[in-house]
């Protein structure tokens, strides 16, 4: 697979530690929601690094969209976040990963579970629906830490209602004044509220760290989900 | 020719670089990589398989497994998601062992696992002291989440090859195509070449 080459053409602050980068890829020939891309950096003295990211784009959107968490010791998620600028170039090849991706042909409901920054194929999947269409529900369960580090919060605003499209937003360790959902972190318990019944036949996209993934993944086949009705993708916390 | 990206420093591997595979880097946790929920198995009815073109099919119980020769080798691993870790320690039977004495006009193998996954490799691949059936990450027993009861070990190539949950190998006359194999990752997945997807 071939490294393109993607031009940054703006980049937005989507919480205090999250951005999103715009890109111009001429190259890229397209992509299903879900997938991601490799970047890959190279320092002046030759030194390369390379690492994988959702893209937060559907595929109708007229630009190539990352949305990146600054990583406290990352080696190149700070360099994303900081450094780079409209105008700047870097290498990406893609798209990568056809088992966590959705299509508007996929059959029954679709739920997505996302934890913090793993909310970000999920943007790609809503907008690729909407655009698209389609009438069978989708509903995203999203636990962020408190409602600041809640990605896109404005687009879910908007997203939700038409077409049959539900977020639930779970805010784990502080919530604003009066809130009304859930305040802890997901367990089986909410997850029996927020998931369609084994018997919808949903199909279900889990994205999140490693133990998020792990909890929820092991919770749905405890309330008699398939194993493979569920996908996983689990970020560890290198980067 | 590649891009440079002005102040990108990056971190040089604190590590003897020619252990390092082309766009890897170290980590030094041990990252969780699966397409789907962690599988039970039950130790009682864990078998470990070996099927296809073979004189007369092969299988273990736990118990049986255990019983044979095990060695403790230390390696380096690298996934394809870029992670390596270097000075793994791993317990488990070889390969060569299991197919002590097979005939077999097979070409290439198909590893499946509890829950479904699949991976190819060439036989010759697992032969020759380079791939083990592990049981055990640093002497202690495989946990589920990183492919326990037991996993392929294959290390000379991404770790995706190294299939979790592992319940069997299938003898093929042909390659064949395993699970991310199917879903844009390179057939055979050599690191030092980075074969990581289709048409590397």
């Amino acid at each position: 697979m071939d490294w393109l080459t993607a031009r940054v053409i703006s980049k937005r602050d989507e919480t205090p530690r999250v951005r999103s980068i715009v890109f111009d890829c001429p190259m890229w020939k397209g992509h299903m929601a879900g997938q991601h891309v490799d970047i890959r950096l190279t320092a002046e003295d030759g030194y390369q690094a390379q690492r994988s990211y959702s893209i937060a784009s559907s595929p109708e959107d007229d630009h190539l969209i990352l949305t990146i968490e600054r990583l406290q010791d990352g080696e190149v998620s700070p360099y994303l976040f900081d450094e780079l600028a409209p105008g700047d170039e870097l290498e990406m090849r893609g798209p990568i990963g056809r088992h966590f991706a959705w299509t508007p042909e996929t059959v029954g409901p679709l739920m997505m579970i996302a934890g913090g920054s793993g909310v970000v194929p999920f943007r790609a999947m809503l907008r690729h629906r909407r655009a698209n269409h389609v009438v069978t529900p989708a509903r995203l369960v999203y636990s962020a830490r408190t409602i600041r580090d809640v990605i896109y919060r404005e687009e879910l605003d908007d997203i939700e209602g038409p077409e049959g499209t539900e977020v639930v937003l779970v805010l784990t360790r502080a919530q604003p004044d009066g809130w009304k959902g859930f305040d802890r972190r997901i367990d089986a318990e909410i997850l029996s509220e927020v998931t369609w019944a084994p018997g919808d036949k949903p199909k279900t996209y889990v994205c999140g760290p490693t133990a998020f993934v792990e909890t929820v993944a092991n919770c749905l086949v405890d309330l008699g989900h398939e194993p493979e009705s569920i996908k996983t993708e689990r970020f560890g916390p290198t980067g | 020719m590649a891009i440079i990206s002005r102040g990108f420093i990056g971190r040089r591997p604190e590590v003897d670089p020619s252990r390092l595979p082309p766009g890897q880097y170290v980590a030094h946790d041990f990252p969780v990589l699966s397409a789907g929920p962690t599988p039970r198995i039950s130790l009682d009815k864990w078998r470990f398989e070996m099927t296809g073109l073979i004189d007369a099919p092969r299988s273990w119980s736990w118990d049986e497994f255990n019983a044979l020769p095990s060695e403790t080798v230390t390696l380096d691993i690298h996934c394809v998601t870029k992670w390596s870790k270097l000075d793994t320690t791993w317990t488990g039977v070889s390969v060569d062992t299991l197919l002590e004495g097979v005939v077999t006009e097979a070409t290439h193998i198909m590893a499946s696992s509890y829950g479904g996954y699949t991976t190819n490799l060439p036989l010759a691949d697992v032969m020759g002291g380079r791939a083990w059936v592990a049981t055990a990450y640093d002497k202690q027993l495989l946990h589920p989440e990183h492919g326990g009861p037991a996993r392929l070990l294959v290390p000379h190539l991404y770790f995706w090859k190294s299939a979790k949950w592992v319940r069997g190998i299938e003898l093929l006359a042909q390659d064949q195509r395993g699970f991310w194999e199917r879903n844009g990752y390179h057939d055979y997945g050599d690191p030092w070449r980075e074969q990581r997807y289709w048409g590397d």
